[in-house]
């Protein structure tokens, strides 16, 4: 186990070092005089300099990249262009709420899929199971954004209940949160329905069956546990698509995130924010499903991994 | 196969846009701004007094040529990507497979938001940005299937007639991976419909006036309260072709590879 882990913990090097890659080379691939771009287009020629020796964008591409990584590794990543503050302070202030947005959501879906998943699975092709998986359909079908446009309109506009959008209050969060986990609540649906139905197929289910075990007991006490070890993966793989998620709806929602944070940079042509923004995603979506691989390995004691 | 009828209904929809549609799709009357949905006008009018439905209608060509175009583009490089990992193995395998992680470690529409940034918006891009962000998905399927099948009696059997590498791979591997590659290619087309739309949405697509699906909902925003039905239509469009490709997706699945049937 231990070895896995660390094995698990090294392969994440290289992959990290790409994806830092790929944010340093995205100001490669903008057309044009990276030192222009930085600057402005009217800059002088003077400011040009500067910024090439401040940058060191005179230096040779590869030596360029160990500088970027150099610094990212120590929180360093860059002024931004627009604000002329540390990107690093811009994401510390925008990306916890993004943590705490795709969090939430993923407790919505997690519920609602887990339960869904459950039910469809114990009362097979009964109403009941055709209703959450044609649900859970059109919920891996829906554009999120569309659905939190009607959202805003049914729950804001007409019922009054709930703010269309701004942060500050915890009810600020719920129509997002509701929102995004939908989609991912289908995803989590179809895995739980899917295992459910593998396990309760299994010898050791129909054993307890026969010895007289009441059926909610085998499906919660003998079946769960070992249905859940697939569907832990999905929670991974799903918090990492909430995070791409909250891009649309911190837009959506006008929600202060790193989503809405990576938007704005494009269109202002911030570079360093997109770079940072990209980075820290990245870095996090691979730091969550490392977690969940191990406490996959942890919860499967059949599987070996050497 | 309710799946495939949505799917050829949409297709012939957005081939016959110019027919059916009533009105031009980029034209308004001012006169007739904001209108609720009538006889004269069956899903309204827009800010512009421009027809919903003809819009909708002209929409549907975009859509399908970003779906296409971009399927297309990420079938080729997937593809080739795969066959090279599966077949070759050793370090083209360990390198193809280590970029794949790398693009995958970009969740959701991050990869594609990386491309918009670098070349700017407009309609190539969002192919090529939707494009990228499906090429490891291709890869992978695509590099499973042929490590499956270049272990078959009927692959080494070709081998030791003599065949070459690249015979092997087009006459025997390719056509033996067709089941798996349908099945993503028809539930493709409805993620990246899903990623288009959403960046055109967020202003990083396709621009305004073009009706494309998900700029025209980014415009409704602003008018969300005193015309709904504007924000309603384009968004009911994009959920019933990403349905009806992935019905059908998961229809071929089953014709296709009864093991998979549940």
């Amino acid at each position: 186990m231990a070895v896995y882990v660390l094995r698990r913990i090294l392969l994440l090097v290289p992959v990290l070092i790409g994806v830092s890659l790929v944010s340093f080379g995205l100001l490669q691939l903008v057309p044009g005089d990276p030192a222009l771009i930085l600057a402005g287009e009217e800059a002088s020629e003077e400011v040009l300099i500067r910024i090439r020796q401040e940058y060191g964008l005179d230096r040779p591409l590869p030596v360029q990249f160990v500088s970027y990584l150099r610094h990212a590794v120590v929180g360093d990543l860059g002024i931004s262009i627009q604000s002329r503050q540390p990107v690093a302070t811009l994401l510390g202030q925008r990306f916890p709420f993004t943590l705490k947005l795709a969090f939430l959501a993923i407790l919505v879906s997690a519920t609602l899929g887990v339960v869904a998943g459950i039910v469809a699975a114990t009362r097979r092709n009964s109403p009941l199971d055709i209703v959450a998986l044609l649900g859970s359909l059109v919920g891996i079908s829906l554009p999120i954004f569309w659905l939190g446009l009607l959202a805003i309109l049914v729950f804001s506009v007409k019922l009054r209940w709930l703010p269309s959008g701004g942060a500050g209050t915890f009810a600020h969060l719920i129509l997002p949160a509701l929102v995004l986990g939908a989609a991912s609540s289908a995803v989590i649906a179809r895995t739980t329905r899917a295992s459910m139905l593998e396990v309760l197929r299994q010898d050791y289910v129909r054993t307890a069956r026969a010895k007289g075990v009441s059926d909610r007991l085998v499906v919660y006490r003998h079946a769960l546990g070992n249905a859940m070890i697939p569907i832990l993966t999905v929670f991974g793989l799903e918090f990492g698509y909430n995070l791409g998620g909250a891009v649309l709806t911190e837009t959506v929602f006008s929600l202060p995130g790193v989503g809405r944070l990576i938007v704005e940079g494009i269109f202002a042509r911030d570079y360093p924010v997109v770079q940072g923004a990209l980075l820290i995603v990245a870095t996090t979506f691979v730091l969550v499903n490392l977690l969940t691989d191990v406490a996959y390995a942890y919860f499967d004691p059949r599987i070996h991994y050497n | 196969m309710s799946g495939g009828l949505v799917v050829t209904l949409f297709i012939a929809l957005a081939a016959l846009a110019p027919v059916l549609a009533p009105y031009e799709p980029l034209r308004g009357q001012l006169g007739e701004r904001l209108l609720p949905p009538s006889v004269g006008h069956w899903f309204g009018t827009d800010e512009l007094g421009r027809d919903v439905l003809s819009r909708v209608l002209y929409g549907a060509r975009i859509s399908l040529q970003i779906q296409v175009a971009a399927v297309g583009l990420a079938l080729v490089l997937g593809t080739a990507l795969g066959v090279v990992a599966g077949y070759v193995g050793r370090w083209p395998d360990m390198l193809i497979m280590r970029i794949v992680d790398i693009m995958m470690a970009f969740p959701g529409i991050f990869l594609a938001l990386a491309i918009i940034a670098a070349l700017g918006t407009g309609l190539g891009n969002v192919i090529l940005a939707s494009a990228i962000f499906l090429v490891p998905q291709f890869a992978r399927v695509i590099r499973g299937s042929v490590l499956t099948l270049k272990e078959k009696e009927f692959v080494e059997a070709a081998r030791a007639l003599g065949e070459g590498d690249v015979t092997i791979i087009v006459r025997y591997l390719l056509p033996n991976s067709l089941a798996p590659i349908i099945v993503q290619t028809s539930l493709r087309m409805a993620t990246v419909l899903l990623t288009a739309s959403g960046l055109s949405f967020l202003g990083l697509g396709v621009q305004p006036p073009s009706p494309e699906w998900g700029a025209m909902l980014s415009n409704a925003r602003a008018y969300m309260i005193t015309a709904p039905h504007v924000a309603t239509v384009p968004g009911l469009a994009i959920m019933l072709v990403v349905l009806g490709f992935n019905l059908l997706g998961d229809g071929l699945r089953d014709a296709l590879d009864p093991r998979l049937r549940e």
